[in-house]
């Protein structure tokens, strides 16, 4: 390791999108000398691809709304197991999240006020007793994770953000106490591996839906942090809870924003009929994420799909109007033209239930402190790891996401993440070096790949993997055909190990970075694995035909996958928030 | 389909060479270029592009597509193939780092220069700055510029000055904050522009109204930005 520069810093910053830039931005700002390390260009981040707008209550739409109410609808929302403190801290602490994003030059759409327009969304409603539809989404037209990803970015610019541009971050460098002090990464560009050193590692590398076939995630989306947290030996939260999003376009995948059925689009199945006024006959089209994707499953498996192999529904706008469409949808027109040849001013798109979100990852704190287990089952905070944004569980979104409430969650704990590591870092935060053989250990599996001289290509065991999460651990789960599919993991598990990188030279090497990333895939896929087969019930996003009954009396509880061992255990789930009463466990129903 | 690929990698080759591969496109299904892109990968690994949504929102994949730049995710095979033949190229006017993948650079240096963050000089309210919806209409067509670089590395005046022209797409987020009536900068942008070259370079060719992936157009911001340039010297 003689010729391995050493880049140093008091923290870093994994990913370079919204939670990553939100926590860069923090850090800079206080003047902790940070590096936010991002493998894409960070306005080419997932972020990007958010349409329907940021949840808060920040009262325009309706004067009098309240966070609280927007805390009764995230836990509600969650199948209760989202932990209460981290909610009531993400609602009540939004607003001043969501308005410093408009200082900041986020240009939100506008009412004739001049203040910032809220459209409805699922999930919500004025409380526990009122259950009319809220709007509470704040827009900019419907391409807000576009308008919030620039603003964050240009905002880092005038802030004066270190950004160490398409590096990839591959591995957690560990001392021997067992604390992080940084990550290996590749220069992209020259392929130069680095040890980029620090007090504070954030990972803030987003969701992982590429481990399915059918995703409406981004090409990048491999769950990078989930991957080296899991590799260092850190636990997994709540990995069976992924959010199948109702609307993706029919083939492509690509994501239609809930804001439609927001602004009054609906779905209907073969019959033409407004199925969802059966399945939630108060909120219809506006109930949870998962209790609509689950209609629209058992609409098709009933028969009454569309299409000649009548595989999905219809949503339908045409109703709308050109004009309300234009204005308030534009960026879904030139979607569904581009990629279901449909054009919604005419004619309904074609969706289908899509995998959309990790509501699980790496377990942490409010202050985005990343949190493992000790051998007899307490949390303990792991020293120099941190996490935010999807990467993370602290939880808010619990079983199942309220839409517009993943852009809340990364600038909340992005920003809530950089303070924890400021007031740390103030306290006096040092770490034992890493040793060289500490450093070997973070290079072991770079090193097997760059020495590899035979075996399989990456692309294959890629297709593989997701075609076996797509038909095992999709929207309905069985007990059976899951451990089928755990057998078939542990066989592409074994090609894995045989993966052969053709193509050895250094610059923007993609073909590595490709293979890489599959082993973060694979990491986080039998996290899921494990973690869905285990959970003997059904909530939020896990639905399973052999345990179709939510039990509050064993499950009322977070899943912790052990990567050491392979196992799951349980964590309680937060009940105290500071300044309201904990809302109690009622049946959900829309 | 006959597929003309340009490729280059300094490690191994002295000079740039475009690579022909057959490439079988399955029946009835109208491929994205992007699509293509990756059936030569899943063949040759190192076939080097960038990528990240494959929707057309992040800008990652500008190319030269049998001779215009697009993105390649949403540049359908139907629009752009001529004679069942597809020549690849990366964007024109940037250095190759390899095959279709270009160093930016430059263009972020230019986007950088006209300091493409929100300025206001008063404190901030409680809560967020009010603006008017006729107001904020204004940053339409200005704020969904994705950075992809297909306008400026379709400009001619840019491929000559690329140092000094600020070029259609940072000038287009030049005008997005001289626009925003939450900014308070207007007179500091306009000076900062006031040379022969940031601004007056363009020569209205418009190809960078022609091959923008988002339908933006960045001559008719060049133009306000010229009027407000003229206003401020009379």
């Amino acid at each position: 390791m003689g010729s391995l520069r050493t880049l140093n810093y008091d923290a870093i910053v994994i990913g370079g999108g919204g939670a990553g830039m939100r926590a860069a931005l923090q850090l800079t700002e206080s003047g902790v000398k940070t590096a936010c390390i991002t493998k894409v260009f960070p306005t080419r981040s997932h972020t990007v691809s958010a349409q329907g707008g940021i949840t808060c209550a920040i009262a325009s739409a309706d004067p009098n709304d309240d966070w609280r109410w927007h805390m009764y609808d995230t836990v509600k929302g969650s199948d209760y197991i989202g932990d209460q403190d981290a909610i009531e801290y993400m609602c009540s602490v939004g607003p001043q999240a969501v308005f410093e994003l408009d200082h900041m030059g986020l240009p939100f759409s506008r009412t004739e006020e001049g203040r910032i327009y809220q459209r409805p969304f699922g999930g919500q409603s004025k409380g526990p007793d009122d259950p009319t539809q809220a709007a509470r989404t704040c827009a900019a037209a419907d391409r807000t994770g576009h308008a919030l990803l620039h603003a964050l970015y240009q905002g880092n610019m005038k802030g004066g953000t270190t950004f160490l541009n398409e590096w990839y971050a591959v591995d957690l460098v560990k001392n021997q106490k067992g604390s992080v002090v940084g990550v290996i990464a590749i220069c992209i560009e020259t392929g130069e591996t680095v040890y980029v050193k620090a007090k504070a590692t954030v990972m803030a590398t987003g969701g992982a839906g590429r481990i399915y076939q059918s995703t409406t995630n981004a090409l990048i989306n491999t769950g990078d942090g989930m991957g080296m947290a899991l590799r260092a030996g850190f636990p997994g939260q709540d990995m069976e809870m992924w959010q199948f999003h109702p609307t993706g376009i029919y083939g492509a995948g690509t994501l239609v924003t809930e804001g439609c059925r927001g602004e009054g689009g609906y779905l209907i199945n073969s019959e033409g009929e407004r199925f969802m006024e059966r399945y939630a006959p108060n909120s219809k089209d506006l109930a949870g994420r998962d209790v609509v994707a689950r209609s629209m499953v058992l609409e098709i498996l009933e028969g009454r799909g569309c299409g000649p192999d009548k595989d999905h529904v219809m949503l339908k706008l045409d109703h709308l109007g050109e004009e309300t469409l234009n204005a308030k949808l534009p960026g879904i027109l030139e979607l569904s033209r581009t990629f279901a040849h449909a054009d919604p001013v005419k004619v309904p798109i074609p969706v289908v239930p899509t995998c959309h979100y990790m509501m699980g990852g790496i377990p942490t704190n409010v202050g985005g402190e990343a949190i493992t287990r000790t051998a007899d089952g307490q949390d303990q905070i792991v020293e120099g790891l941190y996490a935010c944004g999807e990467a993370a569980c602290v939880s808010v979104h619990g079983a199942n996401r309220l839409g517009g409430n993943s852009l809340l969650d990364l600038v909340v704990f992005g920003r809530a993440a950089g303070l924890q590591i400021e007031k740390t870092i103030r306290d006096g935060l040092t770490h034992d070096d890493a040793s060289d053989s500490d450093i070997e250990t973070a290079l072991g599996r770079l090193n097997r790949l760059n020495s590899s001289t035979s075996g399989e290509k990456s692309v294959e065991v890629k297709d593989e993997l997701q075609k076996t999460m797509q038909l095992y651990f999709g929207v309905f789960r069985e007990g059976e055909s899951m451990q089928k599919g755990l057998k078939m993991l542990d066989e592409i598990g074994e090609r894995l190990k045989n993966i052969h990188l053709e193509d050895k030279s250094l610059a923007f090497n993609t073909a590595r970075i490709e293979a890489l990333e599959l082993d973060n895939l694979y990491e986080t896929a039998v996290a899921t694995a494990v973690s869905a087969e285990g959970r003997r019930e059904s909530r939020g996003a896990h639905a399973r035909n052999d345990f179709t009954e939510r039990d509050d009396e064993n499950w009322l509880k977070h899943s912790i996958y052990d990567p050491t061992t392979k196992e799951l255990s349980k964590r309680d789930v937060n009940f105290s928030p500071k300044t309201v009463e904990a809302f109690p466990p009622k049946v959900r129903s829309y | 389909m006959l597929v003309s690929i340009y490729r280059y990698n300094s490690e191994k080759d002295n000079v740039p060479y475009m690579e022909d591969v057959n490439v079988d496109i399955p029946e009835g299904k109208d491929l994205m270029v992007l699509d293509v892109l990756h059936l030569l990968k899943a063949e040759d690994s190192s076939v080097t592009y960038r990528r990240s949504c494959r929707e057309g929102v992040c800008g990652s994949d500008g190319l030269n597509m049998n001779g215009k730049n697009g993105l390649a995710c949403i540049t359908p095979l139907s629009e752009v193939v001529k004679k069942d033949k597809l020549v690849l190229r990366p964007l024109p006017g940037l250095p190759v780092i390899r095959d279709l993948v270009v160093d930016m650079s430059m263009f972020y240096k230019q986007y950088e220069k006209i300091k493409p963050f929100l300025v206001n000089d008063t404190p901030p309210p409680a809560i967020e700055r009010l603006q008017s919806p006729e107001e904020r209409e204004k940053l339409d067509g200005l704020y969904e510029c994705i950075l992809c670089a297909c306008c400026s590395t379709a400009c001619p005046s840019f491929w000559w000055n690329p140092d000094k022209f600020i070029g259609p797409s940072g000038l287009l987020q030049a005008y997005r904050f001289l626009a925003d009536s939450r900014d308070t900068s207007t007179a500091e942008r306009l000076a900062d522009l006031d040379d022969p070259f940031s601004v007056f370079r363009c020569r209205g060719i418009m190809n960078c109204v022609s091959v923008c992936p988002k339908g933006l157009n960045p001559t008719k911001a060049i133009g306000h930005i010229r009027g407000m340039l003229m206003q401020r010297s009379t």
